[in-house]
């Protein structure tokens, strides 16, 4: 068991409705150095949330108190770059469960699964209703549901589906991971080992 | 007839352990490469689990990402870095994994060094815990980046899950002009299909520039596969990997060379296999390229100037967002923006033939006085090769020096960092906001603009200073 079990999340969402946010804003390469997963959340956006004398930057999202949720939502091919999980940790940590986007980077998206985020891929168009209705009113609640893969703007009933593999999804409502799965074949694993040349 | 496969089918199917009903496949790892800043909470994971590592001689160590390039002789000053370090070389001990560490003759950026000793082959799956993995699938092998939670799967079970993702063949086809390299195949691809225009695919590089490119050149290209949001690329090996790769030190002998070469030499996409998709570009359209802005899609002909907003098909906001980050205008010319760094290095582009095209602009020419260069080897079997070659004496002639290797100024872990508001010419792979130091402004290009940057203090078209015995 390696996180909460995810089933229906609903909650107020940030919206951050810029395109192509690459893992090196998300956690930039130099708070990447430590040999335990803490803290993360801390610098989470660093340098888009807090001017170099590390006083928080009064226009971006994160430091303004009237958005707040646990559901993230980001402009298209959201997570490109670097394959840091440490990116995924950063979002988790800081208290996101679930980040809505028109298109996710592959390895981000695969990093999110592993650890508990779940990336929420949602049409263009509705991703637009959604940064509309938070713009609207930033008490906008999102519903999440897992279990039938649909987010609801809630006051308006407005909806889209969003896919997600079958394993995948067992996994994040369980609360599984993929190491358990893994190391329960470990002997088809060795037999597979005994046939391969390298 | 059995049923046509890609290249990709065929690797990828062999390493298929078990396949999950809707689901994604259990793929077995030949080759495992860590670096100090993706592993130590992968091994602590293992650690806490009480489990060990099943196949400790197919995982490679080596320090690269925070590793100092001046002074490697004394100890790491930063105590964060030196305790990643440290942990990376406990690690390494505690359960019998080579260890190529700071001073040993074999460390080197990872993506270097695994090609240099023969732990990338044909036909291999290849993952290591940073994205520009990409880079070993010149050789004809699936490699791609992971993220820690899968390095510790690895560890554990030499597999990963992974969904089988699409295929996409990209021709290139003609030949390359005067002063045009790999690197800008790679940008100028990108700059047509953005930077997620490959997301979801696996990407096969086919068609006449492929096969005439040297081995060095075709790992640039396939470094930066990631960078158009591709899992990987990879090239059909041939007579010239099978040369590369021969007698290496971890490359089959004997009689397991004679039995692996006529395996690699099946690695091909048989032909009307089909793709998911299918792109061909003309060579004859690629220039040297440039990047103008915060993401490596942001590209253009040297001779080009910076796209409108209005010519673009949305994103709007954040193209100018962009633009404004750089200090960069629509419709501004390139050529001639005065610039104040030059990296040369990376596992995109710091192998010998790199620095070959940077010594052969700057020879008989002198470092712009504007002009902070940081050249950097991306391994020491690199940096022999400079100076055996000559060509350090080259690069000192013209006033330049070189450091020692790691990944430096590419990711700016270690002190190796651009100034806020400074311009650089890199050669690495990544001209994100702040990558190359917080408040960081890069430009993406070849070693050849690299170095015409380098002598002139400012964008320069490399072709102006090249002769034909340069060419
Ligand atoms: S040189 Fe850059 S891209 Fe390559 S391994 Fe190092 S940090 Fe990653």
């Amino acid at each position: 068991m390696a996180y909460d079990k995810f089933n229906i999340l609903t909650s107020t969402a940030v919206p951050l409705p810029i395109e192509n946010v690459d893992t090196d804003q998300i956690i930039p390469a130099r708070f990447l150095k430590a040999t335990e997963r803490k803290g993360f959340g801390d610098n989470l956006f660093r340098d888009w949330r807090y001017n170099q004398d590390n006083s928080p930057k009064e226009n971006f999202i994160l430091n303004n108190p009237i958005y707040s949720g646990k559901i993230l939502v980001g402009g298209k091919n959201f997570g490109s770059g670097s394959s840091r999980e440490h990116a995924a940790w950063a979002v988790y940590d800081y208290g996101f469960r679930c980040v809505v986007s028109s298109f996710f980077a592959d390895i981000f998206r695969n990093n999110c699964l592993n650890i508990g985020v779940l990336p929420a891929q949602v049409s263009p168009e509705f991703l637009e209703k959604i940064f509309r209705a938070i713009e609207a009113d930033p008490t906008t609640q999102l519903e999440v549901n897992l279990p039938d893969q649909t987010i609801t703007i809630l006051a308006t009933g407005e909806h889209d589906n969003f896919d997600i593999n079958a394993y995948k999804k067992s996994n994040m409502l369980n609360g599984f991971d993929d190491i358990d799965y893994l190391l329960n074949i470990k002997e088809n694993i060795r037999e597979f080992a005994q046939h391969r040349p390298l | 007839m059995g049923v046509k496969k890609t290249l990709f089918d065929k690797v990828w199917d062999s390493h298929v352990v078990h396949h999950i009903e809707n689901g994604p496949d259990v793929l077995f790892i030949d080759r495992h490469m860590v670096h100090e800043v993706t592993s130590p909470v992968a091994f602590l994971g293992i650690k806490t689990r009480g489990i060990s590592v099943m196949y400790p001689e197919k995982t490679f160590a080596t320090a690269d990402h925070n590793t100092p390039t001046i002074n490697q002789h004394l100890p790491v000053a930063d105590p964060l870095s030196a305790n990643q370090l440290k942990a990376l070389e406990e690690n390494s001990k505690k359960y019998g994994i080579s260890y190529w560490g700071l001073g040993h003759e074999k460390n080197g950026i990872v993506h270097v060094v695994g090609p240099e000793y023969g732990i990338t082959q044909p036909g291999a799956t290849i993952v290591c815990g940073d994205s520009h993995t990409s880079t070993h699938g010149a050789f004809g092998a699936i490699a791609f980046g992971i993220g820690t939670s899968e390095v510790e799967m690895v560890l554990a079970t030499q597999c990963i899950m992974q969904t089988k993702p699409k295929s996409m063949r990209i021709n290139v086809e003609g030949t390359l002009g005067w002063g045009v390299t790999p690197k800008d195949v790679a940008l100028y691809i990108i700059s047509e299909l953005t930077t997620s225009g490959a997301t979801g695919y696996f990407v096969e590089y086919a068609g006449e520039v492929f096969r005439t490119m040297s081995m060095e050149g075709r790992m640039t290209v396939c470094n930066l596969s990631i960078e158009m949001g591709a899992r990987g690329g990879m090239i059909a090996p041939d007579q010239k990997t099978f040369d590369y790769v021969k007698g290496r030190e971890f490359t089959p002998k004997g009689e397991a060379w004679e039995k692996a070469m006529a395996y690699w030499k099946t690695l091909l996409t048989d032909e009307g296999a089909a793709f998911d998709k299918e792109i061909t570009f003309d060579a004859r359209n690629i220039e040297p390229m440039i990047t103008y802005g915060t993401n490596p899609g942001m590209g253009i002909g040297i001779s080009h100037g910076i796209p409108s907003a209005e010519s673009l098909e949305g994103g709007v906001a954040t193209y100018k967002k962009s633009l404004q980050y750089m200090d960069f205008h629509e419709g501004d010319n390139m050529m001639g923006k005065k610039i104040d760094f030059v990296f040369l290095g990376s596992c995109t582009n710091g192998r010998i033939e790199d620095f070959r095209a940077f010594a052969s602009i700057v020879k008989g020419r002198k470092k712009a006085d504007n002009v902070t260069a940081w050249l950097v080897p991306g391994s020491h079997k690199v940096e022999a090769a400079i100076k055996e070659e000559g060509i350090l004496d080259i690069l000192n002639e013209a006033g330049f020096k070189l450091r020692e290797p790691g990944c430096s100024a590419c990711l700016a872990m270690n002190d190796d960092k651009i100034p806020a508001g400074k311009y650089a010419v890199s050669t690495s792979n990544r001209n994100f906001e702040g990558r190359q130091g917080p408040g960081s402004r890069t430009l993406l290009a070849s070693p050849l603009v690299a170095a015409a940057a380098a002598v002139t203090g400012k964008v320069t078209d490399p072709r102006t200073l090249m002769t034909l015995e340069t060419a």
